[in-house]
């Protein structure tokens, strides 16, 4: 058992589903520069030491790479490939939403498109073009699974699943997450080490977990912001409201039953996300709960959200802009209080 | 042709400036005074204070992630940057900027791209419109070596050549994209080598060798005025400081980081205009006061106050 960072346990499972399966390639910029810094936040740091040919360091092309990864697996391997910002994706936004999500379909089911996408997201002091959390706008982009871990143990178990999966799998990663060491250190990160098995494991995509179970209030969120959230429950609970937060691991395909389950049990949910508000996941959520289970809810499903705008760059506004535990808490507390006792 | 010593001295007097603002300013990043992350222009002075020379007041630039150095070369002044780079509101984007994106429409810089590759198509509608408007103005672009693989940089310039638009791309061939070299990413020998493929001129400059540059620059610049079109003026130049924050830059072999410090531009021109008869104690006021300036600078943008944190609700609709 060791005690990994994000960073450390991506570039273990990419070591392991390396050396296992010999079609699995990495394709990207940056990601194998000896002397380098292995991608922009460490997680192939040395890899190229042990897998020079499957390696695969690119011109900044972001259309060209993400479509020659897609060929390469029309052709039978495994690539992943990662932009170094999500904001980046956008750049091969042709190759991912219209060939990547439809190759598939298009044919009638005959091709496979074993594609696994990696990018950083998250609002860290450094602009309006490298901060953005665009989960919600893939989310709406049929025949591409989303997966987005918060900690290191399901950091590894998701891209495993999602290297072995014969689908597109798009995996969001967070910058103050990652715990990057060294040069590449971020400020304000977070502690997302897990303890990882020395044996094999898959997180299966699709199965959300309770980080923290609560019979109060029901709390949906991933990545960073189910830190934050667990933050807040540990706040609501010196309070005397016990809150039930849910991290649904994966995006796409939804694990509704056991956000379903536990709304059921507290009658309230608030949804997180650090992406804006409108068109936003929690839009979604809200409306997919009133579907199933609008009996159970007591109140209207709650969303926390950044606001409307591009990512400020002071920080004084871009703190503003990022959700964070007071905004969770004051939003279950209000959510509560609008109900007569 | 020749360039007056005083012409020569302003070019020199914008090089230290951009070079003292950087050391500066690397210095409060690594005390952990200023805020987000930085990529620097240390090095690459020639190449904006050149071009930047050749231009009118109402020529417009645009930039990439790696922007003081253009930006100061533009004409927006110290204390503006500064207070962004603080993310003050009193900084040339409201503190809503950053580094990454310094600009000024009035100065002619629009706010910096730093989605590599993504400014050399609004470049081309800056030189569109002149063209429409018939405004005899040019746009200049600046790229790195690493932006011309982006897909823009190829749909662009050819459009900018089948327009003749009134463009200036200039590429800063510092050898390296973020971590890796040039050599390894394209296989022509130099990157101005491409302009053949959309017809125009391509030209390759030392780009550590201000004059040189300037001269290039100024030729490119009276072609896209007169509407004899763009011109891919490639800057061969060396970044003599990290990509950005703290990179040791071990990617980069020692002998060849050794060499490009002995050819670095500042130096080098203080070395030329000594060799010319300028005096020392000239060289010495112009760094004085330029210091002067930033320091004054540095200490305006610390006393300024921060935005508001509801400001940033501000200005995404007119
Ligand atoms: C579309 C896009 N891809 C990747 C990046 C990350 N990135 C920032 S700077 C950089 C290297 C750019 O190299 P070059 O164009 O040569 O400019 P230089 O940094 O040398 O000034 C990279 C890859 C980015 N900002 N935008
Ligand atoms: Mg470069």
């Amino acid at each position: 058992m060791a005690h990994l960072s994000i960073a450390e346990a991506l570039r273990q499972g990419l070591r392991e589903e390396m050396a296992r399966d010999e079609r699995v390639f990495c394709i990207g910029e940056d990601i194998g520069i000896p002397g380098g810094w292995g991608g922009a936040f460490t997680v192939t740091l040395g890899l190229e030491q042990e897998f020079r040919a499957r390696m695969i360091d690119t011109p900044i092309s972001e259309a060209g790479f993400f479509g020659a990864a897609l060929g390469a697996a029309l052709m039978g391997l495994r690539p992943v490939a990662d932009v170094q910002y999500s904001d980046f994706l956008f750049c091969a936004m042709d190759q991912i939403v219209n060939q990547i999500g439809v190759m598939r379909y298009m044919s009638g089911g005959k091709v496979t498109v074993p594609l696994v996408m990696r990018a950083p997201v998250g609002a860290t002091g450094r602009g309006a073009q490298h901060a953005r959390n665009p989960e919600a706008i893939f989310y709406g982009v049929p025949g591409i699974k989303i997966v987005c871990p918060a900690t290191a143990y399901d950091a590894k178990g998701l891209l495993k699943a999602a290297i072995r999966d014969d689908n597109p799998v798009l995996m969001f990663e967070h910058k103050s997450l990652y715990g990057s060491k060294g040069a590449r250190a971020e400020s304000g990160a977070l502690d997302a080490s897990s303890d990882i098995p020395d044996d094999d494991y898959i997180v299966p995509i699709g199965k959300g977990i309770v980080r923290r179970e609560g019979g109060d209030v029901t709390v949906i969120a991933n990545l960073l912001m189910m830190h934050r959230a667990l933050q807040a429950a540990e706040e609501l609970a010196a309070e005397g409201i016990s809150a039930e937060v849910i991290d649904p691991r994966s995006l796409v395909p939804f694990d509704w039953e056991l956000v379903e389950q536990s709304v059921r049990k507290t009658g309230y949910a608030v949804v997180v996300e650090e992406g804006p508000r409108t068109g936003g996941i929690g839009a979604d959520i809200a409306a997919t709960l009133a579907e199933r289970c609008c009996d159970y809810l007591l109140a209207p499903v709650a969303r926390v959200a950044s606001p409307d705008i591009p990512v400020p760059f002071a920080p004084p506004m871009e703190d503003y802009y990022r959700p964070d535990a007071a905004r969770i808490t004051r939003t279950v507390r209000q959510l509560r209080d609008a109900l007569p006792a | 042709m020749s360039a007056s010593v005083d012409f020569q001295l302003q070019l020199y007097r914008t090089m230290v400036t951009i070079r003292h603002f950087e050391e500066r300013v690397k210095f409060l990043f690594l005390e952990g005074i200023m805020p987000g992350t930085i990529h620097q222009y240390q090095g690459q002075e020639a190449v904006a204070t050149g071009v930047c020379a050749a231009l009118r007041a109402d020529d417009v630039i645009t930039s990439t992630h790696r922007p003081h150095g253009h930006a100061i070369a533009k004409g927006l002044t110290v204390e503006s940057i500064m207070h962004e780079l603080f993310g003050k509101t009193t900084g040339c984007c409201r503190g809503k900027g950053g580094s990454m994106h310094l600009g000024d429409l009035e100065k002619g810089m629009v706010p910096a791209i730093a989605i590599v590759g993504g400014g050399i198509p609004v470049a081309t509608g800056i030189g569109l419109a002149f063209n429409m408007k018939q405004e005899p103005r040019v746009a200049v672009c600046f790229m790195g070596d690493g932006a011309t693989n982006e897909g823009t940089f190829h749909e662009s310039i050819n459009m900018g050549a089948i327009w003749s638009l009134p463009v200036v791309y200039v590429i800063e061939n510092n050898l390296y994209g973020a971590s890796t070299p040039i050599s390894q990413t394209a296989k022509v020998a130099h990157l101005a080598d491409r302009a053949c493929a959309y017809g125009i001129l391509g030209v390759t400059v030392d780009g550590n060798d201000v004059l040189a540059v300037y001269h290039a620059a100024r030729e490119a610049v009276e072609r896209a005025r007169a509407g004899d079109g763009p011109t891919l003026l490639e800057a061969v130049t060396y970044r003599i400081t990290g990509h950005s924050r703290r990179d040791p830059c071990l990617y980069q072999p020692e002998e060849e980081r050794k060499q490009a410090l002995e050819r670095e531009p500042l130096c080098r021109f203080a070395t030329a205009l000594l060799a010319a008869g300028v005096d020392q104690v000239v060289l010495d006021a112009i760094m004085a006061e330029v210091d002067a300036e930033i320091e004054a600078a540095v200490r305006s943008a610390i006393a300024a106050p921060d935005p508001r944190p509801e400001d940033a609700l501000d200005g995404v609709f007119v």
